[in-house]
This record gives structure tokens, C-alpha cells and sequence, in this order.
């Protein structure tokens, strides 16, 4: 019995990938025939950015078993490097406040280091009254050297601008910023919180999630907070629309091919995205599978799955997951500074822990713990069904509402529907985690 | 007499606003601390499970509106209190005969069992939309103020103003009659003892002949009980919105963990230091401090930290005590 099963399953996985890969295009040119190509392609672009973060928390919790409970908050993080590397910067504005920002920041840096400083080399009472006295003082002096600063650069063209702008570098140089930026915040709060207790990590990240949101909503000397920075540039071979509708070759093209040019050049502006990420995925891809396979990913499984044993052979199982921990997040951040690109705007309210935490790591879930193709394809795939169960709520509320009579009840029923989608993947992860726990695609 | 009005000042900007909310974070925090001790994970559906229950006593408060049974000068929402205990703690139990149970059979790790309250906490996020909606709802009737300006100013003369709401004092008078009442039921009672063995060692406990079906049976009515009576409490202090209640998750699990989690008393203590620091690093200090100091009017609000970032208090409190002192003020347990 057994091992006919294990035949079974040996015979369907090497099937099993391609299969499900093809169900997910043919479910995208479903949409893309009843739907239209615009709103299919554009899933399959969120699908896929959702799919590179998928990417990223399945080498925290697939290869590593951490939980990382604030994606979002590294998806914010990178979000944060076009507007400070592509969008050109504010005129002035680092003149007149510039400095006294950096100095803010200069100041807080040494009274921090000064206080960890003190903190090693003193001992007794006196620890604990310096310690709290250079943090009070370097306390104060930022505040004095930054409110300014801030109120200065905030005054700047305050309709349009208010904020330092960035460096009006290329796009694309500020996908792999994001990732840094998000490396960085990573590798704080796993230095402090790894090698604890194992959910400490969790609700940890949760709160630097939140910290990071909260930042990018009130500073607007950064980044506008609520008033969000609009029209940031695309990444270097994406077109923008009204050029190519502008451009008589495009357009006799089109016709040629009987294509409305309007329709016509958002469809290229998608598929020129879907290039970009597309590559990346693959670059992504190849690393990690590399990684994988090398005496590093052996080392990485053999400590998730025995951090005891593998702590006896000699690892130091902390610092490797510190490690695994920055590389993830780091692609997390990735995701999010491309993610500002292909939306062109930066808001920082829409970020939602729903959103962007807890369907990533259903998308790692489904896909298969561990597996990279199966993050891809659980990427791609609970993107479609969120979108979906957003559409198809409503019907299917107004279903089963219609025997009832009009009135209040029927108007809440139907209210109600919007929020089908979160029921949706609440089933769809514990169904998994219960059934099927090693997801779509297992890891082999 | 300055000074007796900088006293004033703290305490009605400071004192009783940080206490009740303190109040609301300890009860919240109790539930994570006892489903940590004895189920063994951090319940990531906690502040959901604040969100039904408080949905579920809105409706049944709004039901009794409808028929005319006030509670006098008290909220109704009190009255509504006992039914949505019995609705969330039922809920709790279903969710684990259907969810849990499986996992603690085949004993899963712990961060399993987080991913899976994730699960639950998504399903829970849904019920209450469906329920009430993601508005925000304002539930509190009876009296407003036990003590209000102007009444002050009559009975003291005073120009400072002084107000006490009634939900503050109530939020305070049930929290401590909660918390007596668990307490007295841990420490007095044979199932309230066998909770405690059960979570100090589990193979022991199982040894003696103690029923752990019961043991988490009766942790989640208490679970399910917490829950309600906190997001009650600070739906009736503050107003109900199901968004806020998730992101109370975070100062909950920050007073758990600097109490050392797993440690009831350690619960209570964490809350009012979460909530103290939130609320006194985030209050405008100017008042006070014309008040102390004479002849000196200072140009900024002497606010340390804007109120947008409060969340910042918990996370750095949460820091700090992870790396100074991760077992958490009263030693907790450490896995």
C-alpha cells in the first residue's frame, strides 16, 4: 500500500509542477478572454510581485521555519527607495534642511552608540544613570537639530512638494536600495529578537511593521506621509502610454494588427513590466535553487530540522538564521520598491497587514513550505483568487440573499460581501496547514 | 497652588486615561498569557477574538436599546456583557474542537501553531465584518461623567479641570473584579489548581490523573471571557472598530512579554507599564510644565513622541526587555 503510494506520488510529481503551472495560465487567459487582457494582465503582474515576496518569507519560514509577522513593514520599507532615489529631487530643500536632518540623524547615531558604549565598559550604578543620561541628552539635541530642519523642508512648495525628493537616479537602480533598506531594518530586529523564543521573532516584526508604516504616513519631509508622492518614474525600457499613442509607428502598427492603440499601449506598457519581473523572478530563482543545493542549503535544512543536533555539529544556528532572516526580507524589500515602481505612486495608508503580511504567507502555505517554484505558483495563485473572491463575493452574496425579502437584513448580507475574501483565505490556510502541509508543490 | 495644578493636570491627562486603558491591556494580556502557558503557542486571533466578542455584546446591546431595558445610570453594554461571554467562549471552543485539537494530537511545534491562529484569525477578522461591519461605533449609554468640569470647579475651585469619565471607573472596578475572580479560581479551586500544574509541567499533570481535555476546555471559556470583557471595556472607554482591536495586538503581546509571558501577575504589571509609558510619553508635557516652572512659556507642546507613533512605545519597551531581560519583569516562562 505504501509504497504504491509513494510510486504514485513520485510518478505525479514529476508531473505535478508543470500541471499546475499551466492551470494557472489557462486560468489567466480565461480572464484575459472574458475579463479582457488589461485586467488579466494586470493580475498577473501583482501576482507575480506578490510572488517574489512569497519568495522572500518562504526562505524565512520554508527554509528557515521563522516567522516573519511584518512583510508588510519590509514591503513598505523598499516602497520608500524610488521616491528617494528616482523622483528628482525638491529644489532647495536639502539645502535649507538637508543638513540639519542628517546632523539629527548623526547625533542620534552617536548617543546610541555612546549609550552601547558605555554600557559594555561601565559597571554598577553609574551604568544605568550614564546610559540614561547621554540618551536623554541625545534625545534632546536631535529633537532640537531635526524639528526645525523638518518644519523648514516641509514649507518648500508644501502643495507639490514639502519633502526632500530624491536623487533622480534611474528606477532601476532603486529596486536593489529597497531590498538594502529592508536588509538593514532585518537585521536589526533579528539581531535583538533571534535566538530567543521562537515567536518572539513574530511579534517583534509585527511591531516594526507597524513603526515603519507609522513613519511613512506622519514624516513628510520624507516621503509627503498621507499627501502620497505621485508620478515616479518608470523603470528604464517601460514606455509610458502617451508617448507610444503619440508615436505615429506604434500607432500604424496597431491598426496594422487591428488593435485599438489606446488598448494597444497599455497592454505593451503591462507586458513590458511582466519582462521585467519576469527576470527578476528567474535571477531569484536561479540563486536560491543554487543556494539550495549547495553545502549552505544543506546546512540551512539540517537546522531547521534539527537545531539541537545541528547546533551540535558545530553551527551556530543564530547567526545563520540571522542570516536567512536579512536575505528574505531583503528580497521582501525588493518586491516592495518594485511595486511602487509599477504602480508609479507611493501611498503609505494603503499598506495593510492583511494585505501584505498574512496573504503572503498563506501564498508561501499553499504553494509548499520550502519550495521556491511553489511560491511562485501560490504567488500567482492566491493573488488571483483574492482578486477574485472580491469580484465573485457580491454574486454570490446576492445568491444567497435573494430569498430573502428587501429590508435591512438583505442590505447587510449584501454589505457584508467584501469581506468574503478574508474568509476565503482563512479556509484556504488552515485547509492546507491541516490537509495538505506540504502545499501544492512540495519541496523535495 | 501651581503645583497642585500641575498635579491635576497629570493626573486627568495622565493618570486616569493610562490607567484605565492599562486596565484593558492587563485583562487583554491575561488571555494571551493562559492560552501561552497552557496551549504552548502565541495567539495571533487574540485581538480578533476581542473584536467578536465586543461585536456580538454591540448587537445584543443594541437589541435590549430596542426593547427599552436600560441599566440606569450604567451602560447597557454591561448587561449585554454575560450573553456575548457565552457566544465567544462557545465560539472558542469550536474553533478548537475544529481547528486546534488536531494539532495538539499530532503535537505540532509552536510557530505551527501561531501560523495556524493566523488561519483563525483571518476566519474570526471575516465573522466580525460580517457581524457589525468595519465602522466605527460608539456604544456607551448611561451617565457620561462621575465627575465632570464643572462639578469640579464647584467642589474644589480650582481653574485646572479635572473630569473622570464613568467608563473609566467602570473599565477599572471590573477589570480588578475580573482579575480577583481568576484569580481566586487559579489559586482556590481544584480545576483552577489543575490549570496551574498542567501548565508548570505537562507530563506530570497528565500523570496525576488531570483531565487535559478539560484543562483546555476551560481555558478557552476563560480565553473567550478575557477577550470579551477587555474589548468591551475599551470599545465603552474609547469606540469600537474592528481594525483597532488587531492592532491592539501589539501593546497586548508587548505587556505579556515585559511581564514574562506566562505569568498572570506578570500580565497585569506589563499592561500598566505599556499603557504608562504610551501615555506619558505621548502627552503634551506644556501645561504641566508652565505650571512648575514660572516665568517660562515653551515654544513646542513638550510632547516627547506624537501620538501617531505610540506603537513605537510598545515595540521599544518590548526591545528593551528582550535584551535586557527576556524572562520578562516576574520570571515567565522561557521556551
Amino acid at each position: 500500500m505504501s509504497t504504491s503510494r509513494q510510486a504514485d506520488s513520485a510518478a505525479g510529481g514529476r508531473l505535478r509542477a508543470p500541471l499546475f503551472f499551466a492551470l494557472m495560465a489557462a486560468l489567466i487567459v480565461l480572464e484575459g478572454m472574458t475579463s479582457g487582457w488589461n485586467s488579466a494582465l494586470g493580475i498577473l503582474n501583482m501576482g507575480l510581485l506578490s510572488a517574489i515576496m512569497a519568495l522572500g518569507v518562504n526562505m524565512q519560514w520554508g527554509y528557515a521555519g521563522l516567522f516573519n509577522a511584518g512583510a508588510m513593514g519590509f514591503v513598505a520599507l523598499g516602497g520608500l527607495a524610488p521616491v528617494l532615489i528616482s523622483m528628482p529631487p525638491t529644489q532647495g530643500a536639502f539645502k535649507a534642511g538637508g543638513f540639519g536632518i542628517l546632523a539629527a540623524f548623526a547625533v542620534a547615531a552617536i548617543a546610541v552608540l555612546g549609550a552601547v558604549w558605555l554600557y559594555r565598559n561601565l559597571r554598577g550604578k553609574l551604568r544605568g544613570l550614564a546610559v540614561t543620561g547621554v540618551l536623554i541628552v541625545g534625545f534632546f539635541a536631535y529633537r532640537w537639530l531635526f524639528d526645525p530642519a523638518v518644519e523648514v523642508i516641509e514649507a518648500i512648495n508644501p502643495s507639490a512638494a514639502g519633502n526632500l525628493g530624491g536623487l533622480g537616479l534611474p528606477t532601476l537602480v532603486s529596486w536593489p536600495v529597497g531590498a538594502l533598506l529592508a536588509a538593514c531594518a532585518a537585521w536589526l530586529v533579528g539581531k535583538i529578537a533571534l535566538g530567543l523564543r521562537s515567536d518572539y521573532l513574530a511579534i517583534a516584526t509585527l511591531g516594526i511593521a507597524e513603526i515603519v508604516v507609522a513613519v511613512l504616513k506622519n514624516e513628510q519631509w520624507l516621503d509627503r506621509g498621507v499627501l502620497n508622492v505621485n508620478g515616479i518614474p518608470r523603470p528604464w525600457p517601460v514606455p509610458y502610454e502617451i508617448d507610444l499613442q503619440n508615436s505615429h509607428a506604434f500607432v500604424a502598427k496597431m491598426q496594422a494588427w487591428g488593435i485599438d492603440p489606446t488598448l494597444g499601449s497599455t497592454i505593451t506598457v503591462k507586458l513590458a513590466f511582466l519582462l521585467l519581473f519576469v527576470i527578476v523572478i528567474f535571477a531569484l530563482i536561479w540563486l536560491t535553487e543554487m543556494s539550495l543545493r549547495s553545502p549552505w542549503g544543506r546546512m540551512m535544512r539540517a537546522i531547521r530540522d534539527n537545531e539541537v543536533s545541528a547546533a551540535a555539529m558545530g553551527k551556530n544556528v543564530t547567526r545563520r538564521h540571522l542570516q536567512i532572516f536579512v536575505l528574505g526580507s531583503a528580497v521582501i524589500g525588493l518586491a516592495g520598491a518594485m511595486m511602487i515602481s509599477l504602480d508609479g505612486q507611493m501611498t503609505p495608508s494603503s499598506y495593510n497587514p492583511l494585505r501584505y503580511t498574512f496573504i503572503v504567507l498563506v501564498m508561501v502555505i499553499v504553494g509548499g513550505s520550502g519550495s521556491n517554484w511553489g511560491s511562485i505558483l501560490g504567488g500567482v495563485l492566491i493573488w488571483y483568487v483574492w482578486v477574485k473572491a472580491g469580484d465573485w463575493g457580491p454574486d454570490i452574496m446576492a445568491l444567497l440573499a435573494s430569498p430573502f425579502p428587501a429590508g435591512p437584513f438583505k442590505e447587510h448580507m449584501i454589505d457584508s460581501a467584501a469581506h468574503m475574501r478574508m474568509l476565503v483565505m482563512g479556509i484556504i490556510l488552515l485547509g492546507v496547514l491541516r490537509f495538505s502541509p506540504r502545499g501544492l508543490l512540495p519541496e523535495k | 497652588m501651581e503645583f497642585l495644578n500641575a498635579l491635576v493636570a497629570i493626573t486627568n491627562y495622565v493618570i486616569i486615561p493610562a490607567t484605565a486603558y492599562g486596565a484593558q491591556l492587563a485583562l487583554g494580556a491575561l488571555g494571551v498569557t493562559l492560552v501561552y502557558s497552557i496551549l504552548r503557542f502565541s495567539n495571533f486571533a487574540h485581538g480578533d477574538t476581542m473584536a467578536f466578542g465586543t461585536g456580538v455584546v454591540i448587537l445584543i446591546t443594541w437589541g435590549f436599546q430596542a426593547m427599552g431595558i436600560s441599566f440606569g445610570p450604567l451602560p447597557t453594554a454591561l448587561l449585554a456583557l454575560p450573553f456575548g461571554i457565552v457566544v465567544t467562549s462557545a465560539l472558542m471552543l469550536g474553533t478548537d474542537k475544529v481547528v486546534y485539537q488536531y494539532y495538539r494530537k499530532v503535537k505540532a511545534a509552536p510557530v505551527v501553531m501561531v501560523m495556524v491562529s493566523v488561519g483563525v484569525m483571518f476566519i474570526m477578522n471575516a465573522l466580525t465584518r460580517f457581524l457589525i461591519g468595519v465602522d466605527q461605533i460608539n456604544f456607551a449609554d448611561g451617565a457620561r461623567f462621575v465627575i465632570n468640569a464643572r462639578q469640579w470647579r464647584e467642589m474644589t475651585g480650582m481653574s485646572e479641570p479635572l473630569t473622570l469619565r464613568s467608563t473609566q471607573v467602570i473599565t477599572v472596578v471590573t477589570a480588578i473584579l475580573v482579575v480577583w475572580a481568576l484569580f481566586w479560581f487559579l489559586g482556590r479551586t481544584r480545576t483552577g489548581k489543575s490549570m496551574r500544574a498542567f501548565s508548570d509541567n505537562e507530563d506530570l499533570a497528565l500523570l496525576s490523573g488531570i483531565d487535559p481535555n478539560r484543562v483546555v476546555a476551560v481555558t478557552w471559556i476563560i480565553t473567550g471571557a478575557l477577550a470579551t470583557i477587555a474589548g468591551t471595556l475599551y470599545g465603552l472607554d474609547k469606540s469600537f472598530k474592528a481594525f483597532t482591536y488587531f492592532q491592539l495586538l501589539l501593546p497586548i503581546f508587548a505587556s505579556a512579554i515585559v511581564g514574562g509571558i506566562g505569568n498572570p501577575v506578570g500580565a497585569i504589571a506589563g499592561g500598566f507599564v505599556i499603557s504608562f509609558s504610551e501615555v506619558g510619553l505621548t502627552y503634551a508635557w506644556k501645561k504641566v510644565v508652565t505650571y512648575l516652572i514660572p516665568n517660562w512659556e515653551p515654544d513646542g507642546l513638550v510632547q516627547l513622541l506624537s501620538t501617531d507613533y505610540k506603537y513605537a512605545v510598545s515595540f521599544t519597551i518590548l526591545i528593551l526587555v528582550l535584551i535586557f531581560k527576556p524572562t520578562g519583569l516576574f520570571k515567565g516562562k522561557i521556551v
